[in-house]
């Protein structure tokens, strides 16, 4: 772990909170999707949960947040109910989006979560108008946009990165970069030795940090928050770490390397931060282990309020196409 | 009236006229705001000077020159829209749309409706399109067909300054996305005065022209076409009805299929290539609906199915001619 000023102790157990509800989240939608019960299309965030559990704890519900279809660690450390997350992912009318969103398209503007979007890059140009609306008015707001590593490669993220320093735009661009855009390996793909070094291309910070340490995570979001609050402009951070269940949950990660699933799993950032924050007594196994149930008991209410929720009337269909409802 | 509003009595040009209303919606709303390559006026309010004057008037902040960066200026105006701006967005011709439709397509449209209703994207996109100037391939599409197959966008083209007056102050201050066409080469036209402030409600088509015998149905820069030849027509005692669409989606079918019920007769004119076009969709409206009571097949008249040509030669007979309009409402009377 990084030997810098440490956050407070309620803000590194918090970060262990949400970093803990992103994964047994994720472990519970998995045994749920294997049950049959709920059928959707799942990329697993597993293993990037430092990212944006590190980031939020410097946000406030004011501030925005735009991601991707791999997407349910930010939307959870941001604040997405767990019980409306679940249900959108079931196609309920409970759900955030009344089902008609489902697990790629979750919205939820009471924390934040303006945007969820299915295509790879283009999380950042709606950033870009959240934080253009947020300059205009004068307000102190943050926009963040996640995406992946193979995002860099779109057009839109050169758009984005140009237009936001070009206006100093208080936007954090947060590439999650887990090697693997899709089924092609990093390298492959991409002609730049890291992510951040594109920045430069566009005269604004760009830094590489472990996304998988919570602690230097923390640092780094936290001076690109700031900067961008106040007035300084957008930072690009790439935040290096592993997805351990592929692209798509059920891929046969056939394209991987031989062992490198398995030694990034080995390193889960989750037990890893669990054991360093008992090791420096900022926690309790006891206490730990309360918030890991407290958080067991959330997921299993959600899940049963999800499967116990009503699905939608077909007359959705002719319902929030245009703000007049469609008459036929 | 605003002291720097024209006249009432004047007539003006669409430029005048789309300014007026930008000007206009941005005095009464300070949640407008203009984006769009060289929109400012330290470049020159334009390339023609739709919006000349206004960053003056109303700063750099709210009318912004932008990269050249069509998905970020899409991207920056749903974003801002999303948390209650009103963004008028330019792009500057409507063949540079294509690189924004994933921006456009994939997230204006659908938000709403992916959010279930919690957000929802009130921008206004400015496009100018059409042929007549030789700038070829590129430059001079009517693409609006793509549009209107895509649902939650409206699709707006006017056909008269003071009709880009009002439907660009309607689309504005409407809740949905909107794509505003306007013609190029007849941007200079001038026309009768709008009403200041007056709102042309969209979705609703415009009886331009009463008539008994056929209706021609039209929208943008064809609808003065078909007025004249309604007026040729006339002198031999044809009766011709021109309904200017307005707003080709949502289309005004009520008063496509009043008119035509009427008539019983039908010819559909764009300038977008006639395949797979707007009219085809209209026909297929007015023969579900009317196919008893037709006393001719539906005519369509568009533009060939080429890429706009260069050579004026080509140009001038690649989009609907007065002639060929003629020849397809002579074809319903036979």
């Amino acid at each position: 772990m990084s030997e810098v000023a440490l956050p407070s102790r309620e803000v590194l157990v918090d970060i262990y909170r949400r970093m803990t509800l992103i994964k047994q989240n994720d472990e519970r939608f998995i045994a749920v999707i294997k049950s049959g019960q709920i059928v959707a299309p799942y990329y697993s965030p597993r293993g990037q949960e430092a990212i944006p559990s590190a980031l939020s704890v410097s946000l406030t519900d004011q501030d925005y947040i735009c991601t991707i279809y791999r997407g349910f660690h930010d939307m959870l450390a941001k604040g997405v109910p767990v019980r409306m997350l679940w249900a959108e992912v079931a196609g309920r009318t409970t759900g955030t989006c009344k089902g008609k969103g489902g697990p790629m398209h979750i919205t939820h503007p009471q924390s934040g979560v303006m945007v969820t979007t299915g295509i790879v890059g283009s999380s950042m140009p709606i950033a870009n108008g959240l934080a253009l609306a947020a300059q205009i008015r004068g307000e102190k707001r943050v926009a963040v946009a996640y995406f992946g590593d193979g995002a860099s490669n779109i057009g839109a993220f050169h758009e984005s990165l140009n237009m936001a320093a070009v206006w100093k735009l208080p936007v954090v661009f947060v590439c999650q970069n887990n090697g693997y855009g899709e089924h092609t390996r990093y390298e492959v793909a991409t002609s730049a030795a890291r992510i951040s070094d594109r920045a430069a291309g566009y005269q604004i910070p760009g830094v590489t940090v472990d996304g998988n340490d919570p602690l230097a995570m923390y640092h780094v979001a936290r001076q690109a928050i700031d900067r961008a609050r106040s007035g300084e402009g957008p930072t690009l951070i790439e935040a290096k770490t592993f997805r351990f269940q592929g692209h798509v949950f059920g891929d046969a990660d056939s394209y991987m390397l031989k062992g490198e699933k398995e030694a990034a799993m080995a390193r889960d950032p989750v037990p890893a931060y669990r054991k360093w924050l008992i090791k420096q007594g900022h926690a309790t196994e006891a206490s730990l282990a309360r918030l890991e149930e407290a958080i067991s008991v959330e997921i299993s209410a959600a899940v049963e309020f999800a499967l116990s929720s009503p699905v939608p009337d077909i007359s959705e269909l002719r319902r929030d196409v245009f703000a007049q409802e469609m008459l036929s | 009236m605003n002291a720097t509003q024209t006249p009432a009595s004047k007539p003006l040009n669409t430029i005048q006229a789309v300014n007026l209303a930008l000007d206009e919606a941005m005095r009464t709303d300070p949640n407008v705001i203009l984006l769009g390559e060289d929109i400012a006026d330290e470049q020159a309010g334009g390339i023609v000077g739709v919006t000349k004057g206004l960053s003056q008037k109303y700063g750099k902040s709210r009318v912004r020159s932008t990269p050249i960066s069509e998905q970020a200026i899409i991207g920056a105006a749903i974003g801002a829209a999303i948390v209650g701006m009103r963004p008028v967005a330019e792009i500057m011709l409507m063949n540079f749309t294509t690189v924004a439709m994933d921006m456009i397509v994939n997230h204006a449209a659908k938000l709403r409706f992916m959010s279930g209703g919690q957000t929802h994207v009130p921008i206004t996109i400015r496009t100018m399109t059409g042929a007549g100037f030789g700038t070829g391939g590129q430059h001079a599409d009517y693409l609006e067909a793509w549009f209107a197959h895509t649902p939650g966008i409206k699709v707006v083209a006017p056909s008269s300054p003071a009709d880009a007056y009002g439907l660009m102050l309607a689309c504005i201050f409407d809740d949905d996305p909107c794509l505003f066409i306007e013609n190029m080469p007849t941007y200079w036209n001038p026309g009768p005065p709008p009403q200041p402030g007056v709102r042309i409600p969209l979705g609703r088509a415009n009886i331009l022209r009463a008539g008994t015998d056929v209706t021609v149905i039209s929208y943008s820069r064809t609808v003065a076409d078909c007025v004249a030849v309604a007026e040729k027509l006339s002198k031999e005692g044809v009766s011709v009805e021109v309904v200017d669409l307005r707003t080709v989606a949502p289309l005004d079918f009520d008063t496509v299929l009043r008119s035509v019920a009427r008539t019983r007769r039908a010819v559909i004119v764009h300038e977008a290539v006639k395949a797979f076009g707007v009219g085809a969709e209209i026909a297929a409206n007015i023969n579900e609906h009317l196919f008893g009571q037709l006393k001719a097949p539906v005519g369509r008249v568009g533009a060939y199915f080429s890429p706009v040509p260069f050579a004026k030669a080509l140009e001038t007979e690649f989009v609907p001619t007065p002639a060929r309009i003629e020849a397809a409402l002579r074809a319903t009377l036979t």
